[in-house]
């Protein structure tokens, strides 16, 4: 003891850090890590924002040019008319969600509150392994399957149903469902168990339960799932241009043939030069997609600190 | 014992508070009803018949109720009678099963996975066991507290009412004047009064939110209350007014309270029932008596060394 005092004792104290201690090697690699990501995400938001008003600073035209439903970058009169787009992101990934929540809600409190241990068992992963399918397998199989599906044996209602607003959606609603039901899910699971047996205690049945206390505690949760499932959907390009028909107009009709922001960017970048006004309209499209899901990002933050508080 | 004991027997169902604006003695039935395992053929044959039927029918009974949770036995053979406005305390080591025995009389062992119940549970006389029993009727005639306040996460006001409007309560002034009485007749009202609709239920302290349950609780309209360790997370001013609380309910509701604390079962119980984990590690009845005698005079050594601290 004595002699390890003396070697190392409060004399040891004053002794420089060792080299390696003072550059602290772990921590700025961490840092720099972490600043990385940050510097990456600052920069794409700059170089997309950047691009995204070439088509006025560079190319000349108003602003006023893009806000109009005729598209036509190429015959003249040209016209870079963004609305269909925007129109056709927002309505198929409406009726996506319209018809993804409510399905994803009953998984997720069938999973939560009404399921014997051995069927979680098996919906949990065969929900992951849905995650894990790729967009373009769902495209894929909305091409060759669910397309000629709709044309063939919905053609009794008395309209056509092929390449539409409606198949696109339908294949979206498909792929958003598990984020919606995972997301839900937890929020269910992060109810307290209490209030749940606080709620049967009092002669309340397993519905009035869910219904007047599982859903209103785990609602900023679920609302998250469904803006979630939104910008998913949203963001999503390959399953959709696939069985959506890609029709440049205003979408009138669920049985239409519509266009997004995400497909029409795909299909265009190949055929355009960087630069050139048909080009840069597109990036003015990335940019409001980027708009949208930054909005949709803000309101998960609000949504969440709201819910906090209660 | 005469008629007007079931006059007031039949007048308390129907309208509480008058019974507690009035607690005329002479109308009240005697505390302590020497039932249970104590009982002797004499008591049951005390008085006129039909009198002795009303007086002698405990208000809830077990009859060698067992508890097994897959292949655990948790609860061996438990018989005993709870008479009308009493309370029984259940007290005994950890693992001795009084939660367990307890969350039969209103069925909530049923939301365990794997728990099986056996033997009779009786409230009125009717068996709670049998198929027919309505869960869901019988957790309002059968209310509970829990060992950790839990309030819901809405206002003072909406906690209270929430039991009468899920049976579709609806009526404002009615509901209004519900959730008065509640919150008084669990000392609340006073505290909470200006701020009902407000202030969220979460936002009370820890004792106002067990009084808040306690309310939420007696806004059901329930004969029998079942209390599992109600003050065991609360400081000890807070546990006092719940005491203080549970004695005043004790002129309308028959209530069985677990507890760990023993003091607090012979401040508050009218008879205590001591409960031992055995050889199996099943929890058993060892002893059921009047609270002052179980603490005093105990008939059995395994009592008499867990009340005078000799373990436990």
């Amino acid at each position: 003891m004595a002699v390890v005092g003396e070697a190392a004792g409060l004399a040891g104290l004053h002794v420089r850090p060792a080299l390696r201690d003072r550059l602290d090697l772990p921590r700025r690699v961490v840092f720099l890590a972490a600043a990385s990501m940050v510097a990456i995400v600052f920069v794409l938001l700059g170089f997309i924002a950047w691009q995204g008003v070439q088509l006025f600073v560079q190319n000349g035209y108003p602003i006023g040019s893009v806000i109009s439903t005729t598209w036509s970058p190429q015959d003249a009169p040209i016209s870079f008319g963004v609305l269909p787009f925007v129109a056709g992101t927002i309505g198929v990934t409406g009726v996506a969600v319209l018809i993804s929540a409510p399905l994803s809600i009953g998984l997720a409190l069938f999973l939560s509150e009404v399921a014997p241990r051995w069927a979680r068992a098996v919906v949990q992963p065969a929900l992951e392994i849905f995650v894990g399918i790729p967009s373009v397998v769902w495209g894929w199989l909305g091409l060759t399957i669910l397309v000629p599906f709709l044309r063939t044996n919905l053609n009794g209602l008395g309209f056509t149903l092929g390449f539409s607003w409606f198949a696109g959606s339908l294949v979206l609603s498909i792929m958003i469902l598990p984020t919606i039901t995972t997301i839900t899910y937890d929020a269910f699971r992060a109810v307290p168990q209490d209030l749940r047996t606080g709620s049967l205690a009092l002669g309340t049945t397993r519905w009035q339960t869910i219904r007047h206390i599982l859903l209103p505690a785990a609602r900023a949760g679920t609302l998250t799932a469904i803006v979630l499932g939104l910008t998913r959907a949203a963001g999503e390009a390959l399953a959709v241009q696939m069985v959506i028909g890609n029709r440049p107009t205003m979408p009138t009709s669920l049985t239409q043939p519509m266009t997004t922001l995400t497909s029409q960017i795909t299909l265009d970048m190949g055929n355009t030069v960087f630069g050139a006004p048909d080009n840069n309209v597109l990036w003015t499209m990335g940019l409001i997609l980027l708009a949208i899901s930054m909005i949709a990002v803000l309101l998960i933050r609000k949504l969440n600190r709201s819910g906090g508080r209660r | 014992m005469n008629t007007g004991d079931e006059m007031t027997t039949t007048t308390r169902a129907q309208d509480p508070i008058e019974a507690s604006i009035d607690p005329s003695p002479a109308t009240l039935p005697p505390r302590i009803v020497p039932v249970g395992p104590g009982r002797t053929a004499d008591d049951a044959r005390t008085g006129s018949p039909d009198v002795a039927g009303v007086a002698a029918m405990p208000k809830v009974a077990a009859e060698a109720v067992s508890i097994t949770y897959g292949t655990k036995l948790a609860v061996r053979d438990v018989s005993l009678e709870v008479p009308e406005r009493s309370i029984l305390a259940l007290i005994g080591p950890s693992g001795s099963g009084k939660s367990t025995f307890l969350r039969c009389f209103n069925r909530m062992n049923d939301l365990i996975p794997g728990a099986r119940v056996t033997g009779q549970v009786r409230l009125d006389g009717i068996g709670l066991m049998d198929p027919d029993v309505s869960v869901v009727e019988l957790r309002r005639r059968v209310g509970m507290v829990f060992q950790r306040p839990n309030p819901f996460p809405m206002s003072i006001y909406d906690n209270v009412a929430y039991g009468p409007r899920r049976r579709g309560a609806s009526d404002r002034a009615q509901l209004d004047e519900l959730v008065e009485r509640s919150l008084t007749r669990a000392a609340l009202w006073t505290e909470v009064k200006d701020d009902l609709r407000r202030k969220s239920g979460l936002a009370l302290s820890g004792g106002q939110q067990q009084r808040l349950c306690i309310a939420r609780v007696l806004a059901t309209e329930p004969e029998v209350i079942l209390m599992d360790e109600p003050a065991s997370a609360l400081d000890p001013i807070s546990t006092l007014r719940v005491e203080e609380l549970m004695r005043e309910l004790r002129e309308l509701y028959t209530i069985i309270i677990v507890t760990h604390n023993m003091q607090q079962a012979a401040r508050v119980s009218d008879r205590t029932a001591f409960f031992n984990m055995g050889e199996d590690r099943a929890g058993y009845l060892v002893e059921l008596d009047d609270t002052r005698t179980l603490f005093t005079n105990p008939k059995n050594q395994l009592t008499e060394d867990y009340v005078s601290g000799r373990f436990g």
